[in-house]
C-alpha cells in the first residue's frame, strides 16, 4: 500500500486547533472555520529497501548518455568527489548520511580501479565552511579519516584566486569561474541531496563550486522576480541561468558524474512523531507529547532549547538514487520528489499563514535571525508551488516565528552589518543592490568566509533578493509574536496574535478573507490550479 | 533727596566681584541706567586668562547685557565700553594687589562696592576667611591707604565711600526680629547678650584668622604622613587597579589635596557652628563685617545686607539669573524627583530676593552717600569757586526724623555724629519682615508648577513630584546616610567580585543612587539651616532710605520687598527661568537640538580624526587571556585529561587573579610561561580554530562595525593588546597595525618569555606615542577605545577617549571627565560557551542526544606538552599523546 497522499482539510467548527510552529517551539491555533483550509504534506514514502545495492545499480546503470562510473575510472586519473554542504537535508538525517553511502561506493569503485588521485571537496558554494563534526556526520569517520590528515578532503574556497578557474563566458554573458581542482579533473562526480526541486542538475556545479563573479550572474534581485517560483524549473529564471552555465562547463571539456538521491520525509524521531501527524488523528501518546514538550521548552532558556532543537536528526531514509548525465538525472529525481511533495491544491487563498520552525538551509546549528526568517517564509515557503502561488496577488502572508534581534557572530558576521546599515535604509530588493559589492569585497568578511566558518560578506544580500518574487507579489507581510523592533526592520507588521493579525490583513484583503495554512515541516509543494 | 541719576551723574564707581551674579547685574545696571557713570573693575587675572579678557567674556558678554546690547546696536562698543575700566588686583592681597596705576584708579573712584565674596556655604575655612573676613578690611585699607591721594585729584574730597556687601545671615541663627545693627554696637549698646537684635557672640577675630591660616598648613603636613599617603594610595588603587605608577601617584596627589580642601572645609563648619552660626560663610561674612566697624570709622561705609538672592523680577529681563545658585539645585532635584524628603519647618520664613531688587537698593545707598559727619578736621576747601562735591557725597545728617510703619524710630541714628567718625549704615535687603514667603507656601508653589509642567524622564515620561511631609533636618540626614552606607556597601561588595556587562550595570545604577542620596544629603545639610532660619530681617533702615527717594525713583529703582507677589514671581519668573537654565527636558519628545552623546560621536567619526586605536578583551570581545590558554591546552586532549587541565589552571586562580589586580604586565608575563614548549606551528594552527569558533562567538559585533567604520573613514586602526600575536592575527585585516605580546621562540617551540615587554598599563601610552611620532600622527586627534582603569593612560593619551563596557570604575571616571561612553553587546550566539571548552575532536554519530559530542572516538594530539599545561609541571602521560609533540 502507497502512503497516503497530501490532504487538503477545510475547517469547520469542530476542527481541532492546528499546529503552528514557532521558531524553537510550536503552539496550537484555532483557525477561523468555514473560510480556512489546512494543507497536510503526504506521508513519508516507504524508503528503499537495499539502499547500498540500489546506490551500485545507478553506478552501474547510468542515465541518459553516460557510461557506467566503473568504466569511467582508471589509476592515473584525477578524480574529485564534490558533495552538498551542512545546508542539506534539513534537519541532518540520521547516521549514515546519504553522502556517506554514496560516496563510500564510489571510493570503493575507486579504490579498485586503483585510482590515486582522489579529493573530496564540499561544494559550499557562498556558504560557511563546514566543521569537523559537521564533516564526520556527512562522510562518516571512516571517509573522514582516511582523507583528512592527508590534506585530500577540501572545502571548495570562492575567494581563492589560485583555486579557481574562468572557463569562460556564456552568451548571455554570464562569466563561467568555478573550483580548479574540480574543473581540471578527468572526472567530477557531484553527490547530491535532492530535498527541493530547486537542488541538483546543473546548479549543483554551476553554483555549488562557482565564485562570487559566477554567482551574482543569477543570485540578484532581476533573476529571482522573473523566478515564478525558482522552484519549478520550467518557470525559473535562476534554472536557466544555471543551465546555460551548466551546458557550457559541459562544453568546456569538464566531465561531470552526477549522482542524486531523494529522501521521505520522515524528519522527526519518534518522540516527537505528533509533529508529523495530522491533529485528529493524535493518539493520547502524541497529545501527551505535545504538552508535555511545550512545557519543558518553555522552561528552557533559549540557548538550551537551541541545543536540544539542533540535535535532532531526522530518520529520513532514501527512496531514489539515480546517477549519470547531469539533465536525464535531473528529470528523474524531480519525477522522485514530486511523489513525495506535491499536494493538489484548489484556488488561491486571501492570506496564507505558515508557522516558521527553528531550521532553514543557512542556520544548521546556528541561530535563525530576521534575515533567515524572513528568508524560510517569503523565499523558500512562498516559493513551494506550480502553477500560482498559494496566495493570491495582493494577499497577505502571515508567518509565526519569535524573529528575535539574535545573530550567530561567526557564522553570520556580515547578516548583522547588514541588518543594521542596509536594512535600516531600504528594504527594497532592488535598491539594496547598490551596497551589494562593497560587503561582496570586504577583505574582512573574505577573511572570516575563507578561515572560519562565515557566510560570504554578500550571502545576506542573496537571502533577501530570494524573497523578491513575495515581496513584490504580497501587499503585507505580518510576523506574529516577533521581536517588534526587529519585524518593523525587516518592514513587515508585527502582531501579538493570530487574531490580530487577522484582523490586520483585512486592510488589505478585505473581510471574511480565505486563509490556508501549510503544514510544514516537513516540506510539501503545492500545486495549485 | 536727588534723583539716583543725578546723584550718580559723572561718578565713577569702583566694583570687585564684578564676575558674580549681584557684580554682573550691578555693573549692568550702572551702564544702562546711568549714562555718564564709569566703572572700575577689580578682576583678578587668572594663570591663563588676562583681567580684561575676564571682563570681556565673563561679565559683558553674559546674557544680562543682551539687552543693552539690542537697545545701542554697534553703539554698545562705542558708547558703553569706553565707560569700562578693568584693574587686575585681587581681594585676598594687600591693597587689592593693585599696583600704582590700580590706586590712582581707585583714588579716582567715588564710590567702591564690594562685592566679591566666597559664597559657597562650604568654602575652606582659610578661603572664607581670607575673602570674606579681611576681603572687606583689605577694601577698607586700600581706599584708606589712596585717600591722600584722591584728596589731590579731587582736592576737598572724602575718602570713597565704601558699599560692603554682606549678607542678611550673619544674623541667621538670631531667633526673632533681627534688626539693621551692627554686631559691635548691639555689643555695646546692650546690657545683654541675650536681648540684642542680632547675633553677639564674642569672638576673637584675630585667633580665627590665625588659626586658619595655620590650619592649612598644619594639614599640607599632616596629609604628607606616611600613613595618610598610604591611605590614600590605597584608595587610589581600589578606583584605579594596576592603571600604571604614574597615574596612581596624580591619583594620590590628587587625593591628598582634596583631602586638605575637605578637612579644611569640615573645620569651617565645625568652627561655625561652634560659635552660632549656620556655615563658614555667614560666620566669616559677620566677622568681616565686626572688622570693619571696628577699625575703619575714617571711611565713609555702608553696609548692604542681602538675604538669599535670586533670579530678577524685572531687570535686565524678568528671570535673569547668572550660575546655579542654592535654591535652583534644589528646587531641580526636586522636580526630577531625586529628592524625596527635604527639612524644613512649613510656616517658617524663606528669605529670597530677586537681584534687580538688590541692586536697586545698592543703587540708592550710593547715591544717598554715606551716614555720620567726617572724622576729623573738615577738609580745606580750596578758595575760589565751591568744591564741586558730587550730592552723593554730601553727607546728611540724618535718616529722616519720621517714625516708620511700626512705630519705631530708625536705629541707625547718628551715634557717630559729633564724635568724629562715619557711621557705619547697615541696609537689610530682605523680605522675610515686610513681605515674608512661607516655606510651606513656596513648597506648594513649586509642586503645584511641576505638576503643571512636569519635566520628563529620558525616556519621555513625565516625573511625578513627590509630596513633602517636612521632617525635621536630623531625620532627613540620618535616613539618606543610613542609605548611603547601605548602596556604599553594596557597591562595595559588586567591585570585589569581577563582573562582566549585567553585573557592571547594576555596579552602575547603585553608583547612581548612591551619589544622589549624597547630593541630598549634602543639600540636606548644606542648606537646611537656611529653611529651618527663625530670624525676621528688620528692613526700617531700607525703608527710610525708600521712602525718602524721588517718586519716579520709587517706580525705576524700586526696592520695597512688599512689590513682589509671590505666586506670581515663582510661578511665572523663577521656575520658568531656572527650568531653562537647568537645561532639563520640559517635553516629552526628544529635544530637537542633537544631544550631547550624539556630538561627542560626530566628533569620533569626524574625517578629521587621524587614528582610531582599540583594546582587544572586554573591548572588542568578550573574553582574556586564561580564557584562549584554556582552551588550546584542552584543544588536543580528552576526557579526563581536559578535566586534568582545567581544575589544575582553576587552583591557580586566585594567585593569578591577586597578581593580576596588582599589575597586569606581571600577570602575563608569569602567564604566558604556561605556553612553555608549546610547538608554535601547531599553536597557529590552533589559534585560527579558536578565534573562530570562540571568539568570534564571544565578540561585540558593534565594535567590529566601529572598527570598520573608522577605517571606512581613512581613519589609521591600531589595536593593543596584552594578548598573543599568533591569537590575534586573524584581526590582521581590520587593523593597520597590532601592537601585542610575543613569545619568544626557539626551535619552533615557545620559550616561555616574551620577545618584548607586553603592552600593558603605561606601557600602551608609551607604546602609542611612539607610533604616532614614527607615522606622522597626532595623539590628540585620535581616538581611543577601552573597558578598564588599566588602559587610563592609553585614553589619557588621546584627544577622543571612549569608555566601552566600562568597568566600575572606569564608567565613573569617565563620568567625571565628560568622556564619551558606550555599551557594546555580544550577539546572543547558539555557540557561546561560558567556559573555554574546544569541541572534543571525532565527531560522535548518536543522533536524537541533546549533547552529542561527549564522547571522542579517536586518539587525538597534544599541541601542548603537557608539562606546560599543567602549572604543577605533573607528568602524568595522557593518553593517545603522540611521542614526537613531546618537548625535548
Amino acid at each position: 500500500m502507497s502512503p497516503r497522499p497530501g490532504y487538503v482539510l477545510e475547517v469547520d467548527r469542530s476542527t481541532p486547533p492546528v499546529l503552528f510552529w514557532n521558531g524553537e517551539g510550536y503552539l496550537l491555533e484555532k483557525l477561523p472555520p468555514e473560510r480556512s483550509r489546512v494543507i497536510y504534506p503526504p506521508d513519508p514514502l516507504h524508503p528503499l529497501e537495499d539502499p547500498i545495492a540500489k546506490i551500485r545499480h545507478a553506478l552501474d546503470h547510468p542515465m541518459g548518455d553516460s557510461q557506467p562510473l566503473e568504466t569511467l575510472l582508471h589509476p592515473d586519473m584525477r578524480l574529485t568527489i564534490a558533495f552538498d554542504d551542512v545546508s542539506l537535508p534539513l534537519p541532518a538525517m540520521q547516521a549514515p548520511d546519504a553522502r556517506q553511502l554514496v560516496i563510500e561506493q564510489v571510493l570503493e569503485m575507486a579504490a579498485e580501479a586503483g585510482v590515486e588521485d582522489v579529493v573530496l571537496l564540499a561544494a559550499l558554494s557562498l556558504h560557511r565552511r563546514m566543521t569537523e563534526a559537521e564533516l564526520r556526520h556527512a562522510l562518516g569517520n571512516r571517509v573522514y579519516n582516511a582523507f583528512e590528515p592527508h590534506g585530500l578532503l577540501l572545502q571548495h574556497d570562492a575567494e581563492d584566486p589560485d583555486g579557481l578557474i574562468l572557463l569562460g563566458t556564456t552568451d548571455h554573458g554570464e562569466e563561467v569561474e568555478i573550483n580548479r581542482r574540480a574543473a581540471t579533473s578527468d572526472l567530477l562526480v557531484y553527490v547530491n541531496i535532492n530535498l527541493v526541486p530547486m537542488d541538483g542538475g546543473h546548479k549543483s556545479v554551476a553554483t555549488g563550486l562557482a565564485s562570487y563573479r559566477s554567482v551574482r550572474h543569477h543570485h540578484n534581485a532581476h533573476t529571482m522576480t522573473h523566478s515564478r517560483s525558482f522552484m519549478d524549473m520550467d518557470h525559473s529564471e535562476l534554472h536557466s541561468a544555471n543551465w546555460r552555465m551548466g551546458r557550457f562547463i559541459r562544453e568546456s571539456g569538464v566531465k561531470v558524474f552526477q549522482i542524486e538521491t531523494t529522501l521521505n520525509t520522515n524528519a522527526f524521531p519518534s518522540q516527537f512523531s505528533f509533529l508529523q501527524r495530522r491533529e485528529w488523528e493524535w493518539t493520547p501518546r502524541d497529545r501527551a507529547g505535545f504538552f508535555a514538550s511545550s512545557k519543558a521548552l518553555a522552561l528552557m532558556g533559549d540557548r538550551t532549547r537551541r541545543t536540544l532543537f539542533h540535535s535532532i536528526k531526522a530518520p529520513m531514509q532514501l527512496t531514489s538514487v539515480q546517477a549519470g548525465e547531469v539533465e536525464a538525472v535531473h528529470q528523474s529525481t524531480l519525477t522522485n520528489v514530486f511523489d513525495q511533495q506535491l499536494v493538489h491544491v484548489d484556488g488561491q487563498t486571501d492570506i496564507l499563514t505558515m508557522g516558521l520552525p527553528y531550521i532553514s538551509p543557512y542556520n544548521v546549528n546556528s541561530i535563525m535571525n530576521p534575515i533567515l526568517v524572513a528568508c524560510l517564509g517569503l523565499g523558500y515557503l512562498f516559493n513551494m508551488y506550480r502553477g500560482k502561488p498559494l496566495v493570491r496577488e495582493g494577499g497577505v502572508v502571515i508567518m509565526r516565528h519569535p524573529t528575535p534581534w539574535a545573530f550567530n557572530t561567526t557564522h553570520h558576521p556580515s547578516y548583522i552589518d547588514f541588518f543594521e546599515e542596509v536594512l535600516a535604509d531600504t528594504t527594497d530588493p532592488v535598491q539594496i543592490s547598490k551596497y551589494e559589492e562593497a560587503y561582496a569585497t570586504d577583505p574582512w568578511y573574505i577573511q572570516l568566509y575563507r578561515t572560519g566558518h562565515a557566510y560570504h560578506g554578500v550571502h545576506p544580500f542573496y537571502m533577501w533578493y530570494w524573497c523578491a518574487h513575495a515581496l513584490e507579489h504580497l501587499s503585507s507581510v505580518i510576523v506574529i509574536g516577533g521581536d517588534r523592533r526587529a519585524v518593523k526592520r525587516l518592514g513587515f507588521r508585527p502582531a501579538s496574535t493570530l487574531d490580530d493579525a487577522l484582523e490586520m490583513a483585512e486592510d488589505s484583503v478585505g473581510s471574511q478573507p480565505t486563509i490556508t495554512h501549510i503544514r510544514v515541516p516537513p516540506l510539501m509543494m503545492a500545486e495549485v490550479s | 533727596m536727588p534723583r539716583i541719576a543725578d546723584a550718580l551723574h559723572g561718578k565713577r564707581i569702583f566694583i570687585t566681584g564684578a564676575t558674580g551674579f549681584l557684580g554682573t547685574a550691578l555693573v549692568e545696571r550702572i551702564l544702562h541706567h546711568v549714562d555718564s557713570c564709569q566703572v572700575v573693575l577689580l578682576i583678578r587675572p587668572s594663570s591663563r586668562t588676562s583681567p580684561e579678557r575676564r571682563a570681556e567674556r565673563e561679565i559683558l558678554k553674559n546674557d544680562c547685557f543682551d539687552e543693552l546690547r539690542r537697545e545701542l546696536g554697534d553703539r554698545f562698543t562705542t558708547e558703553v565700553l569706553p565707560r569700562v575700566t578693568v584693574a587686575a588686583g585681587d581681594v585676598t592681597r594687600s591693597n587689592l594687589g593693585l599696583d600704582e596705576q590700580g590706586m590712582e584708579m581707585l583714588a579716582g573712584c567715588d564710590i567702591a562696592i564690594h562685592s566679591a565674596a566666597a559664597v559657597a556655604f562650604d568654602s575652606p575655612i582659610d578661603t572664607a576667611v581670607e575673602i570674606n573676613l579681611l576681603g572687606p578690611t583689605r577694601v577698607a585699607q586700600a581706599i584708606r591707604d589712596a585717600a591722600p591721594l584722591r584728596r589731590k585729584i579731587i582736592p576737598g574730597s572724602y575718602p570713597t565711600h565704601l558699599i560692603s556687601i554682606s549678607t542678611a545671615y550673619v544674623a541667621g541663627t538670631h531667633q526673632g526680629e533681627a534688626a539693621e545693627i551692627l554686631a559691635t554696637e548691639a555689643m555695646a549698646g546692650s546690657a545683654s547678650s541675650r536681648t540684642s537684635t542680632t547675633v553677639t557672640t564674642e569672638v576673637d577675630i584675630d585667633a580665627e584668622i590665625s588659626t586658619a591660616r595655620r590650619l592649612r598648613s598644619d594639614l599640607q603636613a599632616t596629609s604628607r604622613h606616611p600613613d595618610q599617603l598610604d591611605r590614600f594610595a590605597r584608595v587610589a588603587r581600589k578606583e584605579l587597579g594596576s592603571a600604571g605608577p604614574h597615574v596612581l601617584a596624580e591619583r594620590v596627589e590628587h587625593l591628598r589635596e582634596e583631602w586638605v580642601k575637605k578637612s579644611l572645609v569640615d573645620a569651617g563648619k565645625a568652627r561655625s557652628q561652634s560659635m552660632g552660626w549656620p556655615d563658614a560663610y555667614a560666620f566669616t561674612k559677620a566677622l568681616g563685617e565686626r572688622l570693619l566697624a571696628k577699625d575703619y570709622r575714617d571711611i565713609p561705609i555702608s553696609i548692604v545686607r542681602p538675604s538669599i538672592i535670586e533670579s530678577a523680577l524685572a531687570l535686565p529681563t524678568p528671570g535673569w539669573i547668572r550660575g546655579f545658585r542654592m535654591a535652583e539645585p534644589i528646587i531641580i532635584s526636586y522636580a526630577r524627583g531625586l529628592l524625596k524628603e527635604f527639612p524644613g519647618i512649613p510656616e517658617g520664613i524663606i528669605d529670597v530676593i530677586p537681584v534687580d531688587i538688590v541692586v536697586s537698593a545698592i543703587m540708592a545707598v550710593a547715591a544717598r552717600g554715606p551716614q555720620g559727619i567726617p572724622p576729623g578736621p573738615a577738609p580745606t576747601i580750596p578758595p575760589g569757586p565751591a568744591p564741586t562735591i558730587p550730592p552723593g557725597l554730601q553727607p546728611e545728617l540724618a535718616l529722616g526724623d519720621k517714625e516708620d510703619s511700626k512705630g519705631r524710630m530708625p536705629t541707625a541714628k547718628m551715634e557717630g555724629a559729633g564724635t568724629g567718625g562715619w557711621t557705619p549704615t547697615v541696609y537689610h535687603v530682605a523680605t522675610g519682615s515686610r513681605n515674608p514667603l512661607r516655606y510651606g507656601e513656596l513648597v506648594d508653589l513649586v509642586k503645584e508648577w511641576f505638576s503643571a509642567t512636569p519635566l520628563y524622564d529620558a525616556d519621555g515620561q513625565p516625573i511625578d513630584v513627590p509630596e513633602w511631609s517636612f521632617p525635621g533636618r536630623g531625620r532627613v540626614q540620618a535616613q539618606l546616610k543610613r542609605s548611603i552606607k547601605f548602596l556604599a556597601g553594596l557597591e562595595t561588595l559588586i567591585g570585589s567580585v569581577p563582573v562582566h556587562s549585567r553585573g557592571q550595570e547594576l555596579a552602575a545604577q547603585l553608583e547612581d543612587q548612591r551619589t544622589k542620596a549624597e547630593r541630598a544629603l549634602t543639600y540636606a545639610e548644606l542648606y537646611g539651616a537656611y529653611t529651618e532660619t527663625d530670624a525676621v530681617f528688620l528692613v526700617d533702615n531700607l525703608m527710610s532710605l525708600y521712602n525718602q527717594m524721588h517718586e519716579d525713583d520709587k517706580r525705576e529703582y524700586c526696592f520695597d520687598p512688599a512689590v513682589i507677589h509671590w505666586p506670581e514671581y515663582v510661578r511665572e519668573i523663577h521656575l520658568p527661568s531656572i527650568v531653562t537654565h537647568a537645561r532639563v527636558r520640559t517635553t516629552p519628545s526628544k529635544p530637537r537640538s542633537i544631544s550631547r552623546s550624539e556630538r561627542s560621536m560626530k566628533a569620533i567619526l569626524s574625517p578629521e580624526r587621524q587614528m582610531a586605536v582599540f583594546d582587544l578583551e572586554n573591548t572588542l570581545i568578550s573574553a582574556n587571556v586564561v580564557d584562549s590558554y584554556l582552551w588550546l591546552a584542552m584543544r588536543r586532549q580528552k576526557g579526563v585529561d581536559r578535566l586534568a587541565v582545567a581544575s589544575r589552571l582553576a587552583l591557580q586562580i586566585p594567585r593569578l587573579w591577586a597578581l593580576d589586580r596588582k599589575d597586569r604586565g606581571d600577570f602575563l608575563r608569569t602567564f604566558y610561561r604556561y605556553y612553555e614548549g608549546a610547538r608554535m606551528e601547531a599553536l597557529r594552527e590552533d589559534a585560527m580554530e579558536f578565534f573562530h569558533s570562540f571568539l568570534m562567538a564571544r565578540s561585540y559585533p558593534a565594535g567590529f562595525a566601529r572598527v570598520r567604520k573608522h577605517r571606512s573613514l581613512g581613519h589609521r586602526t591600531v589595536l593593543v593588546t596584552g594578548s598573543l600575536d599568533f591569537l590575534v592575527e586573524p584581526l590582521r585585516p581590520l587593523f593597520d597595525e597590532i601592537l601585542c605580546a610575543r613569545l619568544a621562540v626557539s626551535d619552533g617551540q615557545a620559550s616561555g618569555g616574551l620577545e618584548t615587554p607586553p603592552p600593558t598599563g603605561e606601557a600602551r601610552a608609551l607604546l602609542l606615542a611612539g607610533y604616532a611620532r614614527t607615522h606622522d600622527l597626532d595623539l590628540s586627534e585620535s581616538v581611543a577605545y577601552a573597558d578598564s582603569v588599566s588602559d587610563l593612560s592609553l585614553l589619557d593619551a588621546v584627544g577622543f577617549p571612549v569608555a566601552v563596557n566600562a568597568d566600575q570604575r572606569l564608567s565613573a571616571l569617565a563620568k567625571k571627565r565628560g568622556w564619551h561612553t558606550e555599551t557594546w553587546k555580544p550577539a546572543t550566539s547558539s555557540t557561546t560557551q561560558t567556559l573555554a571548552i574546544p569541541p572534543s575532536l571525532g565527531g560522535s554519530q548518536l543522533s536524537g542526544r541533546i549533547f552529542s559530542r561527549i564522547l571522542d572516538m579517536l586518539p587525538g594530539e597534544t599541541t601542548l606538552p603537557e608539562h606546560a599545561a599543567s602549572p604543577y609541571g605533573s607528568r602524568r602521560a595522557s593518553a593517545g599523546v603522540k611521542k614526537d609533540s613531546l618537548p625535548r
